[in-house]
């Protein structure tokens, strides 16, 4: 299985890791005592580690290959394995029951930091699921995201502040704020697409970000707007502990009617038009889909979950600042999208939790968290390209006349 | 049903159509030939409005539609099949024919002609959930056409149907827009640089050279024209 070859170019893989690493690993140097340790054993471990992985690595793509090889003709085979399970009634509703009553029970399990944690990750999967439906349904490439996050904290901070309004009050107002800023960006950008579109969005992104940062009246600049209740339960008294685990069913909550929402969507009139405006522009003109209505319907639904998740966060935190809107959180949820698979419901949860809890329970390994973070990352790049949960819609094929009825039976 | 009068159309500076005038009647297959950048093309983005039109009218039994989306155009019965078939590439073929219906909200109307695109192209009943992409030239062009028949269109706007085929798929391409007009009574308007073939099957025809019509005549006539003979039917 492994020629003479592979092992010449792990060999030379290792090679230059060891040239790579060499400052990093081997050379030590005591500034204050004037000496110079070198610390060889580093680099066997370096030469050792990398070669091995490498040839693994090696190994695995041989296998894939052969698996592929032998797939050209079934194409059932091809589809994920979750995706598989979740087709078959049979296993369905026991897993969705199990999954869910693991959900409710969780916070009951684990502490209270834990259920924290959780709550900030459910947040991460109905942002990526928002975002899906402009980057992965629709395809407009929008690295603004968090604008619309950003428009949703706020909405909430500044009515509470100025107005005394309640979080259930500024729930949909903060949603349909930014749904409404989701149409405002949609119109400048209707005619870009790909890289053009993706530069506008950012820009849009920092503009938001930037006028929270220095519109001291309105804003209150850097240091924030403090003191946001946390979500009522009919004026209920709650303790913190309490309120965490409130803030956590409710976010369970929100999923559900999240991913019940979307998922019907992609399957509507519209789901096919946003697919239909991926793929090809002139053709949907050409089949009457209104483009511009459309994709500006694409923009403010999922600016729309943006702005509730929002409010949410704003309810969270406690908290607003602009610090929390950077880049960053754009491309982390970005990265859910494509890490979990685009299109897919199921890759977008599992991208989420993987990138939020990750670096969570990463911290043991303390200063190399984010190290190990970024190694991981690039490995699932590498073997899954697709994603985690690749979009089966892609995959079905031609089986001849017989099959053809079993494969999905839409006649 | 369609009139053009004095079109023009242009791309920033470029004037694609100068002053384009053509009549078509209801239940005609006329067709457009010209060489290559003639503005055969043009001519149809802009009758569907994807392309808009600079200066004139263009009347659609009557009615100025010049100024409308393209998805209004569509509304009043005018599908168009784009130059380079443009499929939905990771689209099945059933979702290909789905979307052709995207207007239409009469369930028993789409499967019934569902069933008819299916008969006039078996090929793609039996391929209905392979993705379109992986179809071959000449049954893409087929999904193009059904997908446009789908939208039960009055007025068909079919760009260069034969592009990149082998003759025996053309002629087969070409006796089904013929069945097409004569079983639905629709209404085409067919470019085509295959001038031969398209004059075959046409009632009248328009020739294109650099964005203004120089000639509309019967179909037999443009046939037996030395200057047509001599520029686009190689004789
Ligand atoms: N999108 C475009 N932008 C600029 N010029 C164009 C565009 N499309 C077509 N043209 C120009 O318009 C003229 C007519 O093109 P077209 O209608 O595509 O010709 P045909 O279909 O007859 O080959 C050509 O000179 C072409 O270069
Ligand atoms: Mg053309």
């Amino acid at each position: 299985m492994i020629t003479v070859k592979e092992v010449k170019r792990s060999l030379l893989v290792s090679l230059w890791f060891v040239f790579l690493t060499f400052p990093l690993m081997v050379i030590k140097v005591n500034p204050y005592e004037r000496t110079v340790s070198w610390r060889w054993s580093n680099m066997v471990y370096v030469a050792i580690g990398t070669f091995v992985i490498s040839l693994l690595a090696k190994a695995w793509f041989v296998r894939k290959e052969r698996r592929m090889a032998r797939q050209q003709d079934s194409c059932h085979a091809r589809i994920p394995i979750i995706q598989r399970i979740l087709q078959r009634p049979g296993y369905r509703y026991p897993l969705a029951a199990f999954l869910l009553g693991a959900v409710l029970a969780f916070p009951h399990l684990f502490s209270t930091y834990q259920a924290n944690i959780m709550t900030t990750a459910l947040m991460y999967i109905v942002l990526g699921l928002g975002l899906n439906i402009v980057v992965g349904v629709a395809g407009l490439l929008d690295l603004g995201y968090v604008a619309f996050y950003a428009v949703g904290a706020y909405s909430y901070a500044l009515l509470n502040l100025h107005f005394g309004l309640g979080f259930w009050t500024v729930l949909p107002v903060g949603g349909l704020l930014a749904a409404l800023f989701g149409v405002l960006l949609g119109f400048p950008v209707l005619r870009l697409r790909g890289d053009y579109l993706a530069i506008v969005t950012l820009g849009f992104g920092e503009i938001i970000r930037l006028i929270l940062e220095n519109w001291n009246a309105f804003s209150k600049g850097p240091s924030g707007i403090s003191n946001i209740p946390r979500p009522g339960f009919f004026g209920l008294e709650m303790s913190l502990d309490q309120a965490m685990i409130y803030m956590y069913y409710l976010m369970i909550g929100l999923l559900l009617v999240t991913i019940f929402v979307v998922n019907r969507l992609q399957d509507s009139r519209l789901g096919r038009a946003w697919l239909a405006l991926r793929e090809d522009e002139i053709a949907c003109q050409a089949m009457g889909i209104d483009k511009t209505r459309t994709k500006l319907i694409a923009f403010s639904l999922g600016a729309f979950w943006a702005g509730l998740i929002g409010v949410i966060f704003a309810a969270k935190t406690t908290f607003v600042n602009p610090a929390s809107f950077t880049f960053m959180e754009s491309a982390i949820i970005l990265s859910i999208v494509v890490l979990g698979g685009m299109g897919s419901i199921v890759g977008v949860i599992l991208g989420a939790l993987i990138l939020v809890l990750l670096p969570e329970y990463l911290r043991a390994l303390s200063e190399y968290r984010m190290l190990a973070f970024g190694a991981i990352l690039v490995a699932m790049m590498i073997f899954k390209p697709e994603g985690l949960i690749a979009n089966v819609r892609r995959i079905y094929c031609y089986q001849g006349r017989k099959s053809n009825t079993a494969l999905k039976n839409d006649e | 049903m369609l009139e053009l009068k004095n079109v023009q159309t242009s791309y920033g500076n470029i004037q694609a159509l100068q002053d384009v005038n053509l009549t078509i009647h209801a239940g005609e297959i006329v067709t457009l030939i010209g060489a290559n950048g003639a503005g055969k093309s043009t001519t149809l983005m802009t009758i569907s409005g994807i392309v808009p039109c600079r200066r004139g009218k263009i009347l659609l039994k009557g009615q100025e539609i010049q100024a409308l989306s393209p998805d209004k155009i569509v509304a009043l019965g005018v599908c168009q099949v784009p130059e380079g078939r443009h499929i939905f590439a990771d689209l099945t073929v059933r979702e290909n024919l789905d979307l052709g219906a995207f207007l239409r909200t009469d369930k028993a109307g789409i499967k019934q002609d569902l069933e008819y695109v299916y008969s006039l192209f078996p090929i793609l009943a039996e391929r209905r959930h392979q993705s379109g992409g992986t179809l071959s030239g000449g049954q893409q062009q087929m999904l193009a056409m059904s997908r446009a028949l789908m939208a039960r269109p009055q007025l068909l706007l079919l760009d260069e149907p034969s592009m990149g085929l082998a003759p025996l798929v053309i002629k087969q391409i070409f006796e089904i827009i013929k069945a097409i007009n004569k079983e639905h009574n629709t209404t085409i308007f067919l470019v085509e640089q295959n001038a031969h073939q398209a004059l075959h099957i046409a009632d009248r025809g328009y020739v294109i050279e650099n964005g203004r019509i120089i000639l509309a005549d019967s179909a037999d006539k443009l046939l037996n024209n030395p200057d047509v003979q001599k520029a686009y039917l190689g004789i």
